[in-house]
């Protein structure tokens, strides 16, 4: 635990000196998304990595988010800091409600239902003219203030946005390495074994749902405060596919593989802007390989190739 | 007036309902014979229709050859796809086959604009577009080609899978792969054929719906989810319950965009999938099992 600790530290302070070693607003811009996308990433891999029930809707609840904090902030005038929470919790509690139907699904069923529940809520998004603006989006979100402060640079959206980031990957440590964290690996290795030593396995994959379904929100309202725009095609399938390639290719059940996983799908378009259209065929090729000759992700899959290449006559025992 | 208003939707969903039920046969038949769902079930049937489209335009092939030859590569394409994805996976976990099939689907549409664009494209309709008048409704020439092909292909199916060694065979597999291998059925070159058989299915589907609805490279996702829709009400079966299922999503869906609201068309066929699942996870048809652990 102590060990954990360590490495959060450092990883914080890595993140809170980033603004000094980076200069220049647009790496500061992209390094904002990379925080919003590792929130998510983070989200999801509590739900994926750690409990092992799988969401390809997971866009749904960070869009719903953003629309909430979107129309709250904006036609019922609303303080932004009091919305954030309150869609946060009404989110949680749809997800804790849904929750239980879905999660009784197992593998392709539970797949197949929340890509549909992901689909549904962002017809809902396009259709719901009135509200949301349909596909032209919401524009005119305030920015976030505190006390004299508005949150509306690049630096200050980095500082913003990084230290949500940073709370939730420490309570997502916190978590993973707790009673709780245990009963959600010992579901993800095989459920009926988790009940017969006491766990409720039901219950839990639930509210594990709900939690990652707020995280998800939260990340949305930050989102939508920070970009001060918002339209349905950021919430779509596609980016369901983006957030679950980032858990896959950083690693199943690693808090800092999602980073590294968010951090790298965030980047990697920035580099390929010359080549636009090939990000799609990258994402697919990647999520392919990974699962092929990687299933551990790039935190565990770089340290065992090194090995390898290292010791090339040693061979794996703990295979 | 809404009586003919009414007939005019069913019988077009009749039609699309017929493709959903080609796609839905598609799943059911690699899920039953490998317990694998497979994502990439619909990037098969863009492929059909595009690859029509390739062979028209690009190697100046008439239609009626097209239209094998399409089929035939998008078989090839299943074949590759079970070979180079599916068969070298070392943790075949659900979740990984979820993933590994949603990365296939998603470079199989990448490659697909890569090469043709993203334009939308339409085929010509194999004979002509004179409507015909039923009772006070119209359909096109197109809607019966639809039914008379995915009747064809249904009887086809069910002359294979009931008549056929091969079929036998690869009903056995889907029994107990285990006792099918025991008695010397090739269970491997079983599922192969399913991939196959399955692609080639896919690819029908995209041809013959193709003239009516239009083909580009990111049709296959909401054709798919829809086909997979089709087979879930089915209770996974690769025989007439899917049809039923495929008929009763067309005819709910457009009677919907009709009478309620164009704009929600595609959420009615998620909200009856997500209804189906949490109700009656074994299809409207099947009877209740119990899982072994």
């Amino acid at each position: 635990m102590k060990k954990e600790l360590l490495k959060f530290l450092a990883f914080a302070v890595l993140v809170l000196a980033a603004p000094y070693a980076l200069s220049g607003g647009y790496i500061m811009n992209v390094l904002v998304f990379v925080g919003i996308n590792t929130m998510l990433a983070v989200a999801l891999n509590l739900l994926l990595g750690y409990a092992g029930q799988i969401s390809l809707g997971h866009a749904g609840f960070f869009g719903l988010g953003a629309y909430l904090s979107g129309i709250l902030t904006t036609t019922a005038g609303w303080n932004p800091w009091l919305v954030m929470p309150l869609a946060a919790a009404l989110v949680g509690v749809m997800a804790f409600v849904i929750g239980f139907p879905i999660l009784k699904l197992k593998g392709h069923y539970l797949a197949m239902a929340t890509l549909g529940l992901g689909i549904i809520i962002y017809i809902v998004f396009n259709e719901t003219v009135d509200y949301t603006g349909g596909p032209s989006g919401l524009s005119g979100i305030p920015n976030l203030s505190a006390g004299s402060i508005t949150f509306d640079s690049d630096v200050k959206n980095y500082y913003l946005i990084w230290s949500f980031t940073l709370a939730v990957c420490l309570f997502a440590i916190n978590l993973a390495n707790s009673r709780v964290g245990r009963a959600l690996r010992a579901i993800h290795d095989s459920e009926v074994a988790a009940r017969v030593v006491g766990v409720n396995a039901r219950l839990l994959k639930v509210q594990i749902f709900a939690l990652s379904a707020m995280i998800s929100a939260l990340a949305g309202s930050l989102y939508a405060h920070t970009m001060t725009f918002i339209s349905p095609a950021s919430f779509g399938f596609n980016f369901s596919i983006e957030l679950l390639t980032m858990v896959v290719i950083g690693g199943l059940g690693s808090i800092y593989g999602s980073f590294l996983g968010a951090a790298l799908l965030t980047l990697l378009p920035e580099f390929l802007r010359a080549a636009q259209d090939y990000d799609i065929v990258i994402y697919g090729g990647m999520l392919m390989v990974m699962v092929m000759f990687m299933p551990g992700g790039l935190v565990r899959g770089v340290p065992d190739l090194v090995r390898k290449l290292v010791k090339p006559r040693g061979g794996d025992r703990h295979a | 007036m809404q009586f003919d208003q009414i007939l005019q939707y069913t019988l077009s969903g009749l039609s699309t309902g017929a493709i959903y039920a080609l796609i839905g046969i598609g799943f059911s038949i690699i899920y039953n014979s490998t317990g694998i769902i497979n994502f990439a079930q619909g990037e098969f049937v863009m492929l059909g229709g595009m690859l029509t489209l390739f062979f028209i335009g690009v190697l100046k092939l008439p239609i009626w050859a097209a239209m094998p030859c399409a089929v035939l590569v998008s078989a090839l394409g299943g074949l590759l796809f079970e070979r180079l994805a599916i068969r070298p996976l070392r943790q075949p976990t659900p979740i990984n086959i979820v993933i590994i099939t949603i990365g296939g689907s998603i470079l199989i549409r990448g490659l697909a604009m890569l090469l043709w664009g993203k334009d939308t494209h339409s085929l010509p309709p194999f004979s002509g577009d004179d409507p015909i008048a039923i009772g006070g409704a119209t359909i096109l020439p197109q809607h019966l080609w639809i039914l008379a092909i995915t009747v064809v292909i249904i009887a086809a199916n069910k002359f294979f899978f009931y008549h056929t060694i091969s079929g036998k065979a690869m009903r056995a597999c889907s029994y107990n792969s285990r006792a099918a291998g025991l008695v010397g059925i090739d269970v491997r070159r079983m599922v192969l054929f399913s991939f196959v058989i399955s692609s080639a299915m896919g690819a029908v589907a995209g041809i013959i719906v193709a003239p009516l609805t239009m083909t580009a490279y990111d049709v296959g996702v909401m054709l798919g989810l829809k086909g997979f829709c089709a087979a879930i009400i089915g209770g996974m079966s690769s025989g007439v319950a899917t049809v039923v299922g495929g008929l009763i999503l067309g005819v709910l869906e457009s009677l919907g965009a009709g009478l309620i609201s164009s704009g929600y068309k595609d959420a009615i066929a998620f909200i009856i999938l997500l209804l189906i699942l949490f109700i009656r996870p074994q299809g409207l048809f099947g009877k209740a099992e119990s899982e072994r652990v």
